[in-house]
C-alpha cells in the first residue's frame, strides 16, 4: 500500500493536480491541532462551569465553537451526558461519521466491522471487551449517526478531582471516554 | 442498498482491537492517503456518484478486506481514471505521461486550512416545510430496501420508534440506484429511538435503547 499511494502522490504531483506541501500541511492539520485534546478542554469546561455545561447540552454546536471548534463533520453537533443511570455510546454503523473538530479522525475500531456490527446488538458486550462493565440499573444509549449530527459524549466527571483545575481535568478525559466506550478514571492521565 | 456496508447487528464479525493511542495516523501511507484524498484538485464532472455510495458497491469481501484508506485510495483512483486525468499505463509505471496536460495545484497550504474549518451543512434553513412528526410520536421505520444509498439501516427497517427531537430541515441523501442524488427532496430529519427489545426481541436488555436520525420519508405513522 505505502508504494501505491507513494506512486500516486508522485503522478498527480508530476501533473500539477496536487502540491506535497498541502498533503503536509493537512497531515499537521489532524496530528497536532485537530483531535481529542480539543474535546477533552470542552468537556473540562463542562465539569467546572455548569453554565457551559447546560449550554453544551442544549446547543453543542454553539457551546463548542465558544472554544474555538467547529467546521468540517462538526457542523451539528449533539453532546450526550453520561449520569450513574444513563451511559451514552456513539456509532456510526454504515460508514465511519465522526465528530473531526473535537475527535479528530476515527480510530481503526471505530471504523472496523467488529466495532459497528456489535455496539448496536451487544453495547454491554462491547463495553465489556473495552473494560467498563454496567449495573442492570444503568441505561445504555446508542446513537447510529445516520444522518448530520455528530455526537459527543460528556463522561461523567471521576470522584477524588475536586482539587484539580481545567487543565489539570481536560489530561484525564481520553478519546474512548467521548465515544462512550471507556470511562474517565482520577489515576489515568492522557499523554498526548 | 442491501451490502456489507449496513452492518449493524450482524455477527462473527471478531473481536474489537481496542488497544491504540491517539495519534489518528499509524503508518505513514495513511497519512499520506488521508492527505492526499483532502489536497487533490477538483476534477471530473460536476454531476458524480455518492462518495459513499462508491465505497458500498465494492463487492463485500474486498470491502471487508481492505484497510480503510486503502478504500479511500481505491474510490480516487476509480474516480481518476473514470474521468480520465489518470490512465492505467501511468499508474503501472508511476510515472505522469510527458504528453499528459499539466496544471496547477489549486488546494494550497494557504487555502487548506479554510477548507477544513469550513462549515458544509446540509441543513436547508431556506426552504419551509411543517414537520410530519411530533416530538414524543411513535412511529415506524418504513420497511424499504432501495438498490441506491441510503441512510435507513436495515436493523431499524419496520420497527417501532419514538421522535426525540426534530433537527429541521435537510437535504436529502440517498441516490438513485447508480449512485447519483435524487432530485432535490428537502426534508425534517428527526432523531428516533428504537428500545433494544423492539429491535432485537425479548432476550435484549429491557433499558436500552438505540438511536438513529431518520429523514422523514424513512418514517411513517403507526
Amino acid at each position: 500500500m505505502a508504494l501505491r499511494v507513494k506512486a500516486l502522490e508522485s503522478i498527480l504531483v508530476e501533473k500539477g493536480m496536487v502540491d506535497p506541501a498541502t498533503i503536509d500541511a493537512v497531515i499537521e492539520t489532524y496530528e497536532s491541532k485537530i483531535g481529542p485534546r480539543n474535546g477533552a478542554r470542552v468537556v473540562a469546561r463542562a465539569w467546572v462551569d455548569p453554565a457551559y455545561r447546560k449550554r453544551l447540552l442544549t446547543d453543542g454546536t454553539a457551546a463548542i465553537a465558544e472554544l474555538g471548534y467547529g467546521g468540517s463533520q462538526g457542523e451539528h453537533m449533539v453532546v450526550v451526558e453520561n449520569t450513574p443511570t444513563v451511559h451514552n455510546l456513539v456509532v456510526c454503523t454504515l460508514c465511519s461519521c465522526y465528530p473531526w473538530p473535537v475527535l479528530g479522525l476515527p480510530p481503526t475500531w471505530y471504523k472496523s466491522a467488529p466495532y459497528r456490527s456489535r455496539v448496536v446488538i451487544d453495547p454491554r458486550g462491547v463495553l465489556r471487551e473495552f473494560g467498563v462493565t454496567l449495573g442492570d440499573d444503568v441505561q445504555v444509549r446508542v446513537w447510529d449517526s445516520t444522518a448530520e449530527i455528530r455526537y459527543l459524549v460528556l463522561p461523567e466527571r471521576p470522584t477524588g478531582t475536586d482539587g484539580l483545575n481545567e487543565e489539570q481535568l481536560a489530561a484525564l478525559v481520553t478519546r474512548d471516554s467521548m465515544v462512550g466506550v471507556a470511562q474517565v478514571s482520577a489515576s489515568r492521565r492522557v499523554t498526548a | 442498498m442491501n451490502s456489507i456496508h449496513d452492518m449493524g447487528g450482524m455477527h462473527g464479525m471478531g473481536p474489537i482491537e481496542v488497544r491504540e493511542d491517539e495519534r489518528p495516523f499509524h503508518a505513514e501511507w495513511e497519512a499520506r492517503a488521508w492527505g492526499l484524498m483532502r489536497a487533490v484538485n477538483p476534477f471530473g464532472p460536476n454531476r458524480r456518484r455518492n462518495f459513499r455510495y462508491e465505497h458500498e458497491i465494492l463487492p463485500p469481501v474486498q470491502y471487508l478486506q481492505m484497510q480503510y484508506y486503502e478504500r479511500f485510495i481505491k474510490v480516487l483512483v476509480d474516480r481518476l481514471l473514470e474521468a480520465k486525468v489518470l490512465t492505467q499505463a501511468e499508474l503501472d509505471s508511476g510515472r505522469a505521461d510527458p504528453a499528459s496536460p499539466r496544471v496547477t495545484p489549486r488546494v494550497t497550504p494557504a487555502n487548506i486550512a479554510e477548507q477544513i474549518a469550513r462549515r458544509r451543512s446540509l441543513r436547508r434553513d431556506d426552504v419551509r416545510i411543517r414537520s410530519k412528526f411530533k416530538v414524543g410520536q411513535r412511529v415506524r421505520a418504513r420497511n424499504i430496501n432501495p438498490v441506491g444509498h441510503t441512510r435507513l439501516p436495515r436493523y431499524m427497517r419496520g420497527h417501532l420508534g419514538t421522535i426525540v427531537s426534530d433537527h429541521g430541515v435537510f437535504g436529502f441523501q440517498d441516490t438513485d440506484a447508480q449512485g447519483y442524488t435524487l432530485p432535490d427532496r428537502p426534508q425534517h430529519v428527526y432523531t428516533v429511538s428504537f428500545t433494544a427489545r423492539e429491535l432485537w426481541g425479548d432476550a435484549a436488555n429491557p433499558r436500552d435503547t438505540m438511536h438513529a436520525e431518520l429523514w422523514e420519508e424513512y418514517l411513517e405513522n403507526t
